[in-house]
């Protein structure tokens, strides 16, 4: 078994000069900086809100908010990090809203009852995408990650759909490595065991599953 | 290597982020225990099911209609001059 290969993204050698030219004011400059994260955040801001117009928000609040602050940007992570961190915070911000009856926060859910071996192991059927339409494992998928916790839910789209580094992602979330890498694992593992119940191997006789 | 181990190392062996002997014990244990084995294959067909899954894209006249509008706040904001978060 070989390791999952990370998510590679567009090359950042010229972000720099980018926003070093934004902050001298050069708002084409700024534009390409949205061209090149907009998808990004909007995904982000999706799979944290579960809201398309939220989203939307989030996509203009983020941007215009670094704009905004570019001058407080000290260069000392990736710009794409440090958008990252607004727009994670955008989204919890509108998700509080919807959701007043919930604290909702990073740390939600920290402390599960759940350390231990996964229980019931069922093998997956070889090509378990196929044993859906499209639009059906759309459904399945969304669904199956909105029923994280907002915690787990972020470091996963961040680390494993984003392809951020474990260290990016701490920078963004303000969390400590070791904070991250647990997150993920249980993130990683509530999906696997949620999408097992659609994707296991179907039992032989009449089925006992 | 104990299954609870090898649930300890899981996150670091997915992302090749092992060291070789870590990794070695892990592969001889995943090469006789069954059930471990499943989770790690499944857990890796799960990040990679959503990492194709392009849940969430942006369409493009949203997008475009996303961008004038930020820009145009952009330049709106140039006027009054900087703000604080």
């Amino acid at each position: 078994m070989s390791a999952i290969q990370p998510n590679v993204r567009e090359p950042v050698s010229d972000e720099l000069a980018l926003v070093r030219a934004a902050k001298r004011g050069d708002d084409k400059a700024f534009e390409e900086l949205v061209r090149r994260y907009d998808r990004n955040v909007f995904r982000i801001a999706q799979h944290i809100t579960q809201n398309r117009e939220d989203a939307e928000d989030v996509v203009q609040d983020a941007f215009l908010k670094a704009y905004g602050n570019l001058a407080q940007f000290q260069e000392q992570s990736k710009f794409y990090t440090w958008l990252v961190r607004i727009a994670v915070n955008e989204a919890l911000m509108k998700l509080r809203r919807r959701r007043p009856e919930r604290m909702v926060s990073l740390d939600e859910d920290v402390k599960t009852e759940d350390d231990s071996l996964p229980r019931e192991v069922a093998d997956w059927s070889p090509n378990p995408e196929q044993m859906y339409k499209q639009a059906e494992l759309r459904e399945i998928l969304t669904r199956t990650i909105q029923g994280l916790p907002a915690g787990f839910r972020t470091v996963f789209v961040l680390r494993d759909v984003e392809g951020l580094s474990t260290e990016e992602t701490a920078q963004a979330l303000e969390l400590s490595i070791p904070a991250v890498k647990s997150r993920l694992l249980r993130a990683r593992l509530q999906l696997r065991e949620r999408l097992s119940r659609y994707f296991q191997k179907r039992a032989s006789g009449d089925g006992d599953q | 290597m104990k299954c609870s181990e090898f649930l300890d190392e899981l996150t670091n062996y997915l992302d090749g982020a092992l060291d070789d002997r870590t990794k070695s014990e892990l592969e001889d244990h995943l090469a006789w225990c069954h059930n471990c084995y499943v989770v790690c294959d499944t857990t890796r067909k799960t990040i990679e099911i959503y990492r194709n899954s392009e849940l969430y894209e942006l369409p493009d006249d949203l997008r475009g209609r996303l961008r004038s509008a930020i820009m145009s706040k952009c330049a709106q904001h140039k006027k009054p001059g900087p703000q604080g978060v």
